[in-house]
């Protein structure tokens, strides 16, 4: 009893409440609103909508997600969340707590998905007009994914308000794309055409694909449809796939699969023969298809069809494909369009290609570098010169695990894997092939032994699993000048660090003592030591650098592959690739040497872009190739003694 | 500069001499290398069969043992082109894995065509050609999510194609890289990068699905013969070691004969001064290339018996550390000396799979164990680098010590001739 | 007396380097000519060039009676022409043995198949030519372990046994004895009594001995032929000789 008269107590002020003018408003339709159809409830929607009450489209949002109830006690609606056996109730006016109201004392308001959609439309005039540039840019993200003709009248209306120009930009465009693909009048539907004729965004192709779609009709298409082409069989389709067009509209060749003759044969063998020829004979294709034809012609089985039934088939029912917008000058300025948006995407994607061949180019070089002047210098092959590499980025590694600070990190794992890796090269230089000068068959096998060592000693050490070598949230995202073009900031990084590294190399080659030196020795060692050149010392100096780069390239490359014990072997026939077709002991060699794996590597990989290892195999091979006609790469050596 | 002291003198007799000419100039069967390796290889045979038979030696050892002596025929031709010809190819297990696909093409199709042969005569009708290829298709190439049977398998039914494949492609691939190669006059380190890169092309290529060879799957089932079930595997085993010793044994002979007489001097003068033998008018480039190409093949014999012992052959096999690994066993054994190249092959790889297949008990040094299944590798590495660096004729420097050869000097190697210096050493 | 050798017009240059400036040059057969000429005169690139081991960059050189065109042929088929070389340094293989290298050199087929399968017994040519320079008792010793001058003369042997009609011979009496000198001028002339022997020779006393038509060479060009003494007395001889000290042009014959 207490209880009731809680709750009447509870419930009476309520009514009593001021109604606010949403309220009121919505008292107005409260019929249309519990029961709304979408034959009904446009004119409601519309009259809420130009309300312009600035709670309206909170109401609108919540309406549509059944999130607004109507008290059964005095109609009056709220928002209402469902917690357990009552519904919490807030005021449509402000969202303050109105109370709650038990389950069965309310009734969500359930608009169906017709009705759900007009109110997304109403709304979406509201997101589009909203203050907020960031709701306006998340209605336009959202309408561009899911346009409807609906929403065009409220996104015209809310370009002129527009003062953000970008955004004032993408509506336009997207207005753009919704007349293409909703607008009645032909005039504004070419414009738009027009529009997306000088973009290259995904949005402009998929819009003008979106006109251009067409469908198979076979026959001869009526006088009023849009006709894209005939296909002619073999040249636009092949035979197999225009019968099974043809079988799809039930017109077929009344033939016999091989499977069905077989169930025909063995369903009427008779005392180990079929219509008289013996089973045993039946162990070819033709001797079947004899003995199906008795049986055929006995009447016991289908015809075949004769031979010439395919093209007859074909012949009597041309496949056509036909436009889905009925203008044809739509489609043709669609068309035409689409071509110029094509060629200039090729363009771009050229220029992608081009950027990504860049950086790919630069990893080699970083990778090579190191590789082309020991060569140059000692004459030996170093195989353990991709171990390198892994030690830089396992330097990059654990300096990460002990300075959780990336940039920080980054910045200390540089210099120190030059380092590192600098003292490993050293370490090898002096305890191996300082041993087995003059010998590099045997300097090449011995670096491999030592090679299959590290390796192995850093998969004991780090685990077989690859481990993150981190870039700093500055590094993480990508440069893009629009849909096509454009590249991670790592790989710009990885750019700017190879041409630091150019600069830093020619510097020291063209402009110290050292570099002299090293020119000297590459060019004639015996001479150079005659001069009182150390090789001793050059080729000590020499392989700190040129391994040292390689730990730096170990850094750089790990930022963006993965770190593993194996890492190194993957790029070293690629470096031996490109101080082979660059030329020994230069660095401009290694540079074009390196530019020319990179680009063909992305360029055979465009042209077979499904499968990377073909690419490296074509790669291998046209180096081979190469060989043939410069063997001593693009910068050869100079002198008598290198014939 | 000059310390000559034995002036001209014409009084000798030069007919007395016979006797002390070169060893290699004798009759092949007089020589005691190959009466030694003949022997020896008969006698590890026969034991082995011996043992096998009474049950001592399981099949699983026995098959090591005829995989072993595949590697070592592989290694005698490393050894006859790096270690003779001074060519250091790092792609001859290429070759290997090619005569290896090339048998297991034939084991595949036929045993899946015994299989499908075998299903279809449940089938009330007897099966048509174009039924049997189609199962066979679908068998052979699901994994690859294909049932189209790729040209390269067109005569993958018939075994005298398929062996004369595993050892005509191999040495046609060798000619026609080999002629590219040398006729540039492309030698040394930048040869051995380009086999290398060779090699790394063809494993690539293998490992595509479109490859027609099963992509990374490889091929496999080699292990059974086709038509054979009756025959246990401990038989067939037998079976291949034989064949393996005998290929071993002949293949010995025939590189005994070759670096014998002056055609091996060419190529022991190829190996050493290459542009001096040049002008005493041998055509050097095709020196090299008959010695790669038929060193190509004789490995591609290898391969041919050694993947139907290891029952799967696939991409990974022929990866350029493989043949780097050929090398390797030349190198320890003692290259530049038949014998050399045979005792490295089999020493390196027996001590792997008893290292690697957990045979050697682990060293619990307290603070860490050292797993040899995971330190192995570390151990050969620098096993190798010491015996490049002090002992550059590998264990057959040991049959030195025995026979007390005189010069224990490294020239014997001959000087290394993969320098792109090697031409400013001459006048 | 015809050209068994013909070098006309030939030029040859490293990095601008001119080696060989438009060289006339001809040797008959039999005869022995010497050509000196100091340091960087372009000796070692001349035989380069006949003998094939580089390519002249204009002229032509030609050889016998059909006047071949050497520099069409690949070293090895110019070494079959006919034209042997012995080299500065002894260039022999030292890992083999005296009688395997003359085995080696010796006249006969040279292509791999024939070598590979024919094995003609070669002991007894092998035997004369060892006679003949003296390696009898060094037949089974490796050549790496005589000693220099065994060397230059097994060198000399090998470049008997091929047999040769122009013997293309590079200072021959480096590190020998007197003795050695006087016995190494015999066989050179017995040599050119019947081939073509072109000796290229520092050492003045040696080329007297030879007694022969000399040939020098300064800076790639033929300054002047004619007997020792004759070009003796040339001028431009002495100039380059004694008048300017040898400093330049190391590259050329390092």
């Amino acid at each position: 009893m207490r209880f009731l008269l809680f709750i009447a107590l509870l419930l009476l002020p309520l009514p009593a409440a001021a109604q606010g003018a949403i309220q009121t408003l919505l008292q107005t339709h409260a019929e249309d609103l519990a029961n709304p159809s979408r034959r009904t409830i446009q004119p409601v929607i519309d009259d809420l909508a130009a309300s312009g009450l600035p709670q309206m489209p909170d109401f609108l949002e919540a309406w549509a997600d059944r999130r607004v109830v109507q008290r059964d006690a005095d109609g009056l609606f709220f928002y209402g969340e469902r917690d357990g056996d009552v519904y919490v109730l807030r005021s449509v006016e402000d969202g303050s707590e109105a109370g709650e109201v038990g389950r069965r004392e309310a009734s969500e308001l359930r608009p169906n998905a017709g009705v759900r959609r007009l109110i997304a439309t109403a709304l979406v005039q509201f997101q589009l007009n909203d203050p907020d540039p960031e709701r306006r840019r998340a209605a336009l993200d959202a309408l561009s994914r899911n346009a409807t003709p609906e929403l065009l009248d409220p996104l015209r209306a809310s370009i002129p308000t527009e003062q953000n120009a970008q955004i004032r930009a993408r509506k336009e465009a997207l207005e753009r794309l919704i007349t293409l693909r909703y607008g009645e009048d032909q005039a504004a539907r070419l414009a738009a055409i027009e529009y997306l004729s000088g973009g290259v965004s995904l949005e402009a192709r998929a819009a003008l694909n979106n006109v251009l779609t067409t469908e198979i009709v076979i026959g001869a298409p009526g006088a009023e449809t849009n006709v894209a082409r005939q296909l002619r069989i073999g040249t636009d389709i092949a035979e197999d796939q225009a019968l099974a067009l043809l079988a799809e509209e039930g017109v077929e060749v009344a033939d016999v699969s091989r499977a069905d003759r077989d169930a025909v044969l063995i369903a009427n063998i008779e005392d180990g023969a079929v219509s008289g020829l013996p089973v045993a004979s039946l162990a070819s294709e033709t001797r079947r298809w004899e003995a199906y034809d008795v049986l055929a012609r006995s009447g016991v089985a289908p015809q075949r069809a004769g031979p010439d039934a395919v093209s007859e088939l074909l012949a009597a029912n041309p496949i056509y494909e036909v436009y889905d917008e009925p203008d044809p000058a739509i489609t043709a300025a669609a068309a035409t369009a689409l071509d110029e948006v094509n060629a200039r995407v090729a363009r771009a994607q050229a220029a992608d290609l081009g950027l990504d061949a860049l950086s790919l180019a630069s990893i080699y070089f970083l990778a090579a570098i190191g590789l082309a002047i020991t060569f140059g210098v000692m004459g030996v092959i170093n195989m353990a010169h991709g171990e390198f590499i892994m030690i830089g980025a396992y330097t990059g590694y654990v300096v990460q695990q002990i300075v959780p600070d990336y940039t920080v990190s980054l910045i200390i794992a540089l210099p120190l894997a030059f380092v590192v890796a600098a003292a490993a090269g050293v370490a090898l230089e002096r305890l191996v092939i300082r041993h087995l000068l003059h010998r590099p068959l045997e300097t090449l096998l011995a670096t491999f032994g030592i090679s299959v060592a590290l390796q192995q000693i850093f998969k004991n050490i780090f685990g077989t699993q690859a481990v993150p070598l981190t870039s700093p949230d500055w590094l993480a995202g990508a440069w893009t000048l629009n849909d096509v073009i454009g590249i991670s900031y790592i790989r710009i990084a990885i750019f700017v660090l190879a041409l630091m590294f150019l600069g830093l190399l020619v510097y020291i080659l063209r402009r110290t003592r050292l570099g002299l030196e090293v020119r000297a020795v590459t060019q004639n060692p015996g001479m150079a030591a005659s001069l009182g050149i150390d090789p001793d010392r050059v080729g000590m100096a020499t392989f700190a650098l040129g391994s040292g780069i390689a730990g730096v390239a170990g850094v750089a490359i790990g930022l963006f592959a993965q770190v593993t014990s194996e890492m190194g072997s993957g790029y070293i026939v690629q470096s031996f690739m490109t101080v082979v077709v660059g030329g020994v002991g230069s660095v401009l060699g290694t540079l074009i040497g390196a530019g020319m794996i990179g680009g063909l590597q992305k360029g055979i990989e465009w042209l077979n872009p499904s499968n990377t290892l073909a690419a490296q195999t074509y790669m291998i091979l046209f180096i081979i190739l190469f060989i043939q006609f410069r063997p001593r790469g693009i910068i050869a050596q100079k002198g008598r003694f290198v014939q | 500069m000059t310390d000559v002291s034995v002036s001209p003198s014409s009084g000798r007799k030069y007919s007395g001499e016979r006797e002390g000419l070169a060893p290699r100039s004798r009759p092949l069967i007089q020589r005691p290398d190959v009466l030694i390796f003949l022997a020896i290889l008969a006698l590890v045979t026969i034991c082995a069969t011996v043992l096998a038979q009474m049950g001592y030696v399981s099949t699983s050892t026995v098959k090591l043992l005829g995989k072993t002596l595949c590697l070592c025929l592989a290694a005698l031709a490393m050894d006859l082109v790096w270690g003779y010809t001074g060519i250091l190819s790092l792609g001859h297990f290429a070759f290997f894995g090619i005569g290896g696909y090339a048998i297991g093409m034939w084991l595949m199709w036929d045993r899946t065509e015994l299989i499908v042969l075998e299903t279809l005569a449940q089938n009330p009708l007897p099966p048509t050609p174009l039924e049997i290829e189609e199962a066979i298709g679908a068998q052979i190439f699901g994994v690859v999510g294909s049932t189209e049977i790729p040209w390269l398998w067109a005569f993958a039914g018939s075994l005298p194609v398929q062996l004369a494949a595993a050892v005509l492609v191999p040495g046609l691939i060798a000619l026609v890289f080999g002629w590219l190669a040398f006729r540039s006059r492309v030698a040394g380190v930048y040869l051995s990068i380009l086999t290398q890169a060779g090699t790394l092309a063809l494993s690539l290529w293998l490992f595509q699905n479109d490859s027609g060879l099963r992509g990374n799957n490889g091929l496999s089932g080699l292990q059974n013969l086709p038509g054979l079930d009756d025959v246990p595997q401990s038989t067939i085993s037998l079976w291949f070691l034989w064949a393996s010793a005998l290929a071993l044994g002949g293949a010995y002979l025939l590189a005994s004969w070759t670096v014998s007489g002056r055609f091996g001097s060419v190529l022991r003068g190829i190996r050493d001064d290459e542009a001096r033998v040049r002008f005493l008018g041998y055509e050097v480039e095709h020196y090299k290339l008959a010695i790669f190409t038929g060193t190509a093949m004789a490995t591609g014999i290898a391969g041919a018996l050694y993947y139907p012992q290891a029952g799967i052959v696939n991409p990974a096999e022929i990866a350029p550390i493989a043949s780097i690994y050929l090398a390797v066993w030349v190198a320890i054994g003692g290259r530049g000396r038949l014998y050399g190249a045979v005792i490295g092959a089999a020493f390196v790889s027996l001590l792997s799979s008893w290292f690697t297949g957990g045979g050697a008990p682990d060293i619990d040094l307290g603070f860490y164990e050292i797993k040899w299944t995971d330190w192995w590798l570390v151990l050969l590495g620098l096993t190798f680098v010491l015996v490049t660096l002090f002992a550059p004729k590998g264990l057959g420097g040991l049959v030195d010590l025995w026979t007390h050869r005189r010069s224990t000097r490294v020239d014997d190697l001959g000087p290394d001739q993969g320098s792109l210096r090697a031409e400013e050493d001459r006048p | 007396m015809s050209a068994l050798l013909e070098v006309s017009g030939v030029s040859k240059s490293f990095d601008g380097f001119k080696a060989i400036d438009n060289l006339s040059f001809s040797v008959a057969e039999p005869e022995l000519r010497a050509i000196i000429g100091p340091n960087g005169a372009g000796k070692t690139t001349f035989m380069d060039l006949v003998t094939g081991k580089t390519r002249p960059d204009t002229g032509s050189i030609r050889y016998g009676e059909l006047s071949r065109d050497l520099t069409k042929l690949s070293e090895a088929q110019i070494a079959r022409a006919g034209i042997g070389r012995k080299f500065q340094k002894p260039t022999v293989f030292e890992d083999q043995t005296v009688f395997e290298n003359l085995s080696m050199a010796l006249a006969s087929p040279r292509s791999p198949w024939t070598v590979l399968t024919r094995r003609p017994s070669m002991e007894v040519r092998a035997g004369e030519v060892a006679e003949r320079v003296g390696l009898t008792a060094h037949l089974a010793r490796r050549a790496g372990v005589l000693s220099h001058g065994q060397k230059q003369w097994l060198e000399i042997g090998m470049l008997l046994a091929q047999e040769p009609r122009l013997l293309l011979v590079d200072e021959p009496a480096a590190g020998m004895t007197s003795a050695e000198r006087e016995r190494t001028t015999e066989m050179l002339v017995e040599a050119a009594k019947e081939h073509a022997v072109v000796v290229i020779e520092h050492d003045m006393e040696f080329v007297r001995r030879l007694n022969c038509r000399v040939t020098v060479l300064h800076e790639g060009r033929a300054l002047a032929e004619g007997s020792l003494d004759h070009v003796c007395a040339d001028p431009r001889v002495i100039d380059v000789y004694l008048g300017r000290p040898e400093t330049e042009g190391e590259t050329a014959d390092a």
